[in-house]
């Protein structure tokens, strides 16, 4: 396996809203800290969190690296594998399947080419994941990117439409420190 | 048409606002406890409410709130829990996200009342656009001077963050909810120390639903015996219901408590009933981890009596022929759903959310999934059917957290009701394991 030669560092921003968040919590209690830095280090390292990456969270937060991995591998939201450039989280839990789950991830395992749990699809745009209830029931079946939900995907028009949506982002969106989003595309994938 | 209590303003254009907000009425309470109230006043008026859990267990709030340990020189915390993840539950999102400054009005208050001078919202990590709108919202409320020191004079402060969780069911458990504020796996303590006692950082902590912290301020301003007035005995004041499934209209409703079923169902004013003309199969009324009931028990108990959005009529009958109002989860089937194939579902999702703490749950809800899966996919045994019901029991009541009940309960009523449609995938297997394949005779009644 590849080594990644450069030690990934936060950038500018990022390190500054780690500082605020840090505000948070008592002083003796940076752990607390810990998913919601993980979160931004999975915007900041191409939508995943590599072992290197994990690392740096835990020099950031002095604890010890093992205190991250076992968080990191316990929460599902957390990639652990490089992902394409959009991770469609797709709810399959029952009132999206009553609503078309199943049938909506085969049309998109049909579209996009990748398959769920699997590795992108062959452009790099897509991997596919599907996950458990993502509380918009009254409007299934959802998909989630990144912070954005959409809904009611029950029809290949409005898959489509966030499907050329994705496509069209250069850039994914600026979370609110930063003041635009990075690239979504990264060398490391 | 029932009162709104939480939600009157939900679609005014800008009620997302500080200004807006105020407008209507917002942070009224916080005037009102603040200056002409002692903590224990607050805590007494939210005891005469009658007020209940809404995040599902249904505890009374006002009593979980004196339970709250109060060591001098200690500092105590209001976590709100804000993690929703059961299965059909969707009204926290919808609150937090169209009035975030009701959420932080009780925030406010709710710590006033427990003497927190810092407190969380926890929200799934889902969430994080959610998360985003409260914090703006926060932030305003800061710039007003409802969040602070010395807030509005009155000599209180009080410092509100929001903490996202990262993608584990198990952290609704309030415990499983502060070791992962606390940066750690998910796991559910052992019982006691209790929370109140010992919480997070060991300190006294309270956690509450968001739907039970946004019901302090209406609590506050109109008095407890006001708020108990609406509803039914000990079912007092509104329940969001978060309806889905086949229905005309899913969606949020604010519904006074004591509202018939059917009437919620079928009403133009709620869901309008089943979707494309088709009957009603069964209803799974409290989030997944409630027992599931067939159309002839939800909308009438087994006396007879029409059944009603409230907590004891939903339970008549108990598990025999009730269900629970849980977390207001409100997930109807039409006469194409497959039981089988969607308990099956439920169990694959308790699996995956289990922790892996307990032995019981860690393995009971990978065999049921795994038993369940053969039968849906036309490969189960006649001796699967009581197998399944056999681990469910083995699970119940063997377990740190309630995670391994809400597995098991679904597994067991979905058998009770429907455990012809169960056989009927062992006789007719090939034909069961077709896609859309759905048995279509009447459920077992008792």
């Amino acid at each position: 396996m590849e080594t990644t030669a450069v030690k990934p560092q936060f950038s500018e921003a990022a390190q500054a809203e780690i500082k605020r968040l840090l505000t948070h919590y008592p002083d003796d209690r940076r752990k607390s800290a810990l998913l919601p830095v993980l979160h931004i280090a999975q915007a900041e390292f191409g939508g995943w969190v590599s072992p290197e990456v994990q690392d740096l969270v835990a020099e950031v937060l002095d604890i010890k690296p093992i205190e991250v991995y076992e968080v990191a591998t316990f929460y599902t939201m957390f990639n652990l594998k490089p992902v394409g450039k959009h991770v469609l989280e797709i709810c399959r839990t029952g009132p999206c399947m009553l609503r078309g789950s199943d049938e909506l991830t085969a049309h998109l395992e049909r579209i996009t080419g990748a398959k769920v749990g699997g590795p992108a699809s062959a452009d790099g745009l897509f991997t596919l994941k599907e996950v458990e209830c993502l509380a918009a029931c009254g409007f299934a079946p959802i998909v989630q990117v990144r912070e954005k939900y959409y809904e009611q995907l029950d029809t290949p028009e409005a898959v489509d439409a966030m499907l050329t949506e994705l496509r069209n982002q250069v850039h994914r969106p600026a979370l609110p420190w930063e003041e635009t989003g990075l690239p979504n595309a990264l060398a490391n994938n | 048409m029932g009162r709104k209590l939480l939600t009157e303003h939900i679609n005014v254009e800008g009620i997302n606002t500080f200004e807006v907000y105020r407008k209507h009425g917002g942070y009224r309470s916080v005037e009102k406890a603040l200056k002409t109230m002692t903590p224990d006043e607050v805590v007494e008026e939210v005891k005469k409410s009658g007020l209940r859990g809404r995040g599902g267990a249904g505890f009374p709030t006002g009593m979980k709130w004196s339970f709250l340990a109060k060591p001098e020189g200690v500092p105590r915390y209001l976590v709100c829990n804000a993690d929703e993840s059961e299965p059909g539950t969707f009204k926290d999102r919808q609150l937090m996200s169209k009035l975030p400054h009701l959420l932080i009005e009780g925030m406010i208050t709710s710590s006033y009342a427990l003497g927190a001078n810092t407190s969380y919202i926890y929200i799934r990590g889902e969430l994080l656009y959610v998360l985003r709108i409260l914090e703006k919202a926060i932030a305003e409320a800061y710039a007003a001077g409802f969040l602070g020191k010395n807030i509005l004079g009155s000599g209180y402060d009080l410092d509100l963050h929001v903490h996202p969780g990262g993608g584990a069911y198990i952290c609704g458990e309030e415990t499983a909810l502060l070791e992962s504020l606390e940066g750690k796996r998910g796991n559910p303590r052992n019982k006691p120390p209790f929370p109140a006692v010992q919480g997070l950082y060991a300190r006294p902590t309270v956690v509450n639903n968001v739907e039970s912290i946004a019901a302090v301020p209406v609590i506050v301003n109109e008095g407890g015996d006001e708020y108990a007035k609406l509803g039914v005995g000990r079912s007092t004041g509104t329940k969001l219901i978060s309806a889905c499934g086949h229905l005309n209209k899913p969606g949020i409703y604010e519904i006074e408590l004591g509202l018939p079923v059917e009437e919620f169902i079928y009403s133009d004013e709620y869901c309008g009933g089943i979707w494309k003309g088709r009957e009603l199969k069964a209803v799974v009324a409290g989030g997944s981890s409630v027992p599931i009931l067939p159309k002839e028990l939800i909308l009438k108990t087994a006396a007879g009596e029409n059944r009603l959005m409230t907590y004891e009529s939903l339970s008549d009958g108990g598990f025999v022929t009730g269900t629970m109002l849980g977390s207001g989860g409100f997930i109807a089937m039409d006469e194409t759903t497959c039981i089988v194939r969607n308990t099956w579902n439920f169990s694959r999702f308790y699996h995956h959310e289990s922790c892996g703490q307990c032995s019981p749950c860690r393995e009971g809800t990978g065999w049921m999934e795994k038993v369940l899966h053969r039968l849906e996919h036309g490969h189960g045994h006649m001796e699967d059917i009581d197998l399944l019901v056999s681990v469910a029991k083995q699970i119940e009541g063997n377990t740190i957290c309630p995670l391994g009940e809400a597995a098991a309960w679904p597994v067991a009523a979905a058998v009770r009701h429907f455990r012809h449609e169960f056989e009927w995938h062992v006789t007719h297997a090939k034909e069961a394991a077709q896609p859309g394949a759905v048995y279509r005779a009447n459920a077992v009644l008792v």
